[in-house]
């Protein structure tokens, strides 16, 4: 595509600027997917990079270090306790301790039990007291993989705090060689409520995060490469064991499976990333433009009661969602009150079958967009009120007196605007409705179902997302715990790839600190 | 005659606009209508004595205060306690822990801010359902789940909650750094400008805050039913509530989940329109930062 210069752009009509603006977007996606793939790359260079800067700083520290400082390379925090800061070096010495005691009594186990995740299952015992047979549990796949990790996970910590003890030496003997005095525990203690301040502030928040968010993420992810179900539970069943890319090739395969249904894992998952992708594009724009359509409505002048209106609207917010939607739903089926309502009116002379049908799946998917429209309008409607009051009034006065009308107006002015403030917001908005479990779930979990697909993919239907599709292979009978994980990474990945073209792809990324 | 011609187009105007605003009403009474009917229809349906089940009619035929009544019969207090405590726990912890995460990463700038926030956005991609199931098996192993679902649940919600600090950062950024700065210059400790200067001036963002954190336990129905897994002991509303529209239950259960809903809702709505102010600059706000 030919780049123009800004004062051709200008010249351009008002169409042709909008289509050359959609046009240079869908030509820098290349580029952009190039710039991440190079950044990437640079980035594991930089990496190895800085590990080998680290080796050279942690050897060339020990060749010109003094005594307390070598010693520190085995015991750590002795440095600190000889230079008199106990505090430090007590902490130092006490995680060593802490951390070998737990390698040897624990970690070293777990750690070398991860690469088979356990070798025997339970087994059956006769009991000659009770006269019956009994079970005797072994080994325990699950906790195996899980501590497993988590030994990795205190492996590097201890490496880091062991670079960090040896950074400490280095520093404190510059110091000293400077001839200024050490830190001492009392002023290590003050900066925590000052120059240390947010290490105080994020002690709690990232703990919660990594043991809650991140361990879990990395467990389920490594899920994926094993074969654990409902009948490989690790424990009181079957061990579940490493089975390699086997649930991709699964998950990626274009022959129909074995288990029941005619089709292939392949189709099925094609099937619903598709709708998943075309829900997420609707229900975000429908409820983009009409809800700010009912905001500009509202913020008419001459409208009157503005606050009544919009109070109307917020109630839906409001009230929890699994009320609202399951009445819904309830409202839609096919002796509920919708279908009683337009019989009365005589449009229709039998109950449609909205959420049921599945010889009309796309019936039940307009429906649910639709209902999605009355969901996220309020909301919408709030937001697009407090932006639409940010925009300055001098420029639709003197729109107005230059003869623009109503429309141009809101093409000219609002609209531009609107998209310009709240673009990074339609990208999450965008991706979170493609992770909206709530309205899919509870307005017609995923029903109609698509008898096409195997029975063994959880019973999956034609509203299904691919979350609620997860959920259900998660809670389904065979609770098949390792293609929940692998069409969790694959939502991992399509939202990945669609944040980072979007955001490489925008004309400007916009820098933080320019709010502020 | 020479002024006559203004004034008509002058009147004219005004007709169109009048026009204009007639329109306006029109739509947004149908408006009005549209998002109220279903909860008008749950409020009627629950003060329906002569069936239990779905009727294709809305206002009842016998009236009564029968359904509020029979929900004592069930576990349903039960649940409505549970909701209210995992609410009242998370609205506090949550709050201080975003607070803390936002403040933080709104104003000091140190080496690990950057590759946190990234991390923060990379984590925010993985859907987080998918964490559910070793979650599920970790509280199991320490005994809460099921009847003490409870106090995991309460763990669960708050131990994430400092992935979505975007909003109150983004009402961080806005107060003046210069504030911090004037009192640093004076010898104020970190931890002084915190409690001293900003949050008095956060008072919107902190209500805000609390207030999306005691509303979403009310809602959430995916993990609260993973853990309490069938012990109607450890439910929350919306789980125990769910399985009453089951199949084999909506016939004698139908009006009963109506006055249920009426009686969660009702709470939640009031205090929800009463903060409402604070809640518009929330998502306002949230929406312009990104």
């Amino acid at each position: 595509m030919k780049r123009i210069s800004d004062l051709e752009y200008l010249k351009l009509p008002r169409y042709k600027r909008l289509a050359y603006k959609v046009a240079s977007f869908f030509a820098s996606i290349p580029g952009a997917v190039w710039g991440l793939i190079k950044k990437i790359g640079l980035a594991i260079a930089g990496l190895f990079a800085g590990i080998g800067r680290e080796i050279s700083d942690i050897v060339s520290t020990f060749v010109h270090g003094s005594a307390p400082t070598k010693i520190s390379y085995v015991v750590m925090g002795y440095g600190n306790m000889a230079r008199g800061q106990w505090l430090r070096g007590i902490l130092f010495l006490l995680f060593e301790i802490v951390f070998i005691g737990y390698m040897i009594l624990a970690g070293g186990h777990w750690l070398s039990m991860l690469p088979s995740l356990g070798k025997q299952g339970p087994t059956e015992v006769y009991d000659w007291v009770l006269d019956t047979y009994t079970y005797e549990y072994h080994d325990n796949s699950f906790k195996i993989l899980l501590y497993g990790v988590l030994t990795i996970f205190f492996i590097v910590a201890f490496i880091y705090t062991w670079r960090v003890n040896i950074r400490q030496n280095k520093i404190a003997e510059q110091i000293l060689a400077s001839g200024k005095k050490l830190k001492s525990g009392k002023d290590d203690l003050h900066s925590l409520v000052d120059d240390s301040f947010h290490k105080t502030l994020l002690a709690l928040p990232m703990t919660g995060i990594i043991v809650f968010t991140v361990l879990p993420i990395i467990f389920m992810v490594l899920v994926a490469f094993t074969n654990y179900d409902g009948t490989h539970n690790g424990y009181s069943n079957n061990l579940f064991h490493w089975v390699g890319l086997d649930n991709f090739n699964t998950m990626l395969s274009w022959t129909a499976n074995t288990r029941g249904g005619t089709q292939s894992y392949a189709a099925t998952f094609g099937e619903v990333l598709t709708w998943t992708l075309i829900w997420a594009f609707f229900a975000t724009f429908t409820n983009y433009f009409l809800g700010m359509l009912v905001a500009m409505a509202i913020n008419k002048k001459g409208i009157r009661l503005k606050k009544m209106w919009r109070t109307i609207l917020v109630m839906t917010i409001a009230i929890p969602q699994f009320i609202s939607l399951l009445y819904v739903s309830k409202m839609f089926a096919k002796n509920g009150i919708m279908n009683g309502f337009l019989m009365d009116l005589g449009l229709i002379d039998q109950a449609i079958d909205f959420f049921g049908d599945a010889s009309k799946p796309w019936l039940a998917r307009v429906t649910v967009i639709v209902i999605n429209i009355w969901i996220g309008i309020p909301y919408l409607m709030l937001m697009a009120t407090g932006i639409l009051m940010n925009i300055p009034q001098d420029l639709y006065e003197s729109a107005r007196i230059d003869g623009a009308s109503g429309w141009q107006q809101y093409s000219k002015i609002t609209l531009p605007y609107m998209l310009f403030v709240t673009g990074p917001y339609l990208l999450t908005s965008f991706t979170g409705n493609m992770n909206n479990f709530n309205v899919i779930f509870l307005l017609t979990g995923g029903a109609p179902t698509n008898s096409a697909a195997s029975s063994a993919a959880g019973n999956v239907g034609y509203t299904d997302l691919l979350i609620t599709w997860l959920f259900k292979i998660t809670t389904g009978p065979q609770s098949q715990y390792y293609l929940a994980s692998v069409v969790g990474i694959m939502v991992f990945v399509v939202v990945a790839l669609i944040t980072l073209i979007v955001y490489s792809a925008l004309p400007s990324i916009k820098n933080e600190e320019d709010f502020q | 005659m020479n002024t006559a011609a203004p004034v008509k187009r002058h009147m004219g105007l005004r007709a169109s606009r009048r026009a204009a605003n007639t329109a306006i009403y029109v739509v947004l009474i149908a408006i009005s209508v549209i998002w109220l009917i279903p909860f008008i229809c749950i409020l009627l349906q629950s003060f329906r004595v002569e069936s239990t089940n779905e009727v294709g009619y809305v206002v009842p035929h016998v009236w009564g205060f029968d359904n509020y009544v029979n929900l004592a019969k069930t576990d349903f207090w039960r649940w409505y306690r549970n909701t209210f405590v995992i609410a009242i726990c998370v609205a506090v912890f949550q709050t201080v822990i975003v607070l803390c995460m936002s403040y933080t990463l709104s104003r000091f700038r140190f080496k690990m801010r950057k590759p946190i926030m990234k991390l923060m956005l990379v984590l925010s991609l993985f859907p987080g359902m998918l964490t559910m199931i070793i979650l599920y098996r970790v509280l199991a192993d320490i005994g809460l789940t099921q009847a003490n679902a409870v106090p995991g649940l309460i763990l669960v919600y708050i131990a994430s909650s400092g992935m979505g600090y975007y909003v109150s950062k983004g009402f961080f950024d806005t107060i003046s750094k210069s504030l911090d700065e004037a009192a640093r210059v004076d010898g104020a400790t970190r931890l002084k400008v915190l409690v001293k200067i900003i949050l008095p001036l956060s008072k919107p963002i902190v209500i805000y805050t609390i207030l999306t954190a005691f509303m979403a336990p009310w809602g959430d129905f995916v993990f609260a039913r993973y853990i309490s897994m069938g012990t109607s002991k450890g439910m929350n509303v919306a789980v125990g509530m769910y399985n009453w529209l089951n199949k084999d239950q909506i016939g004698s259960r139908y009006t009963m989940f109506c006055a249920g809903g009426v009686l969660v809702a009702l709470p939640v709505t009031i205090l929800f329109l009463m903060l409402q102010r604070y809640y518009v600059e929330g998502v306002t706000g949230g929406a312009v930062k990104g």
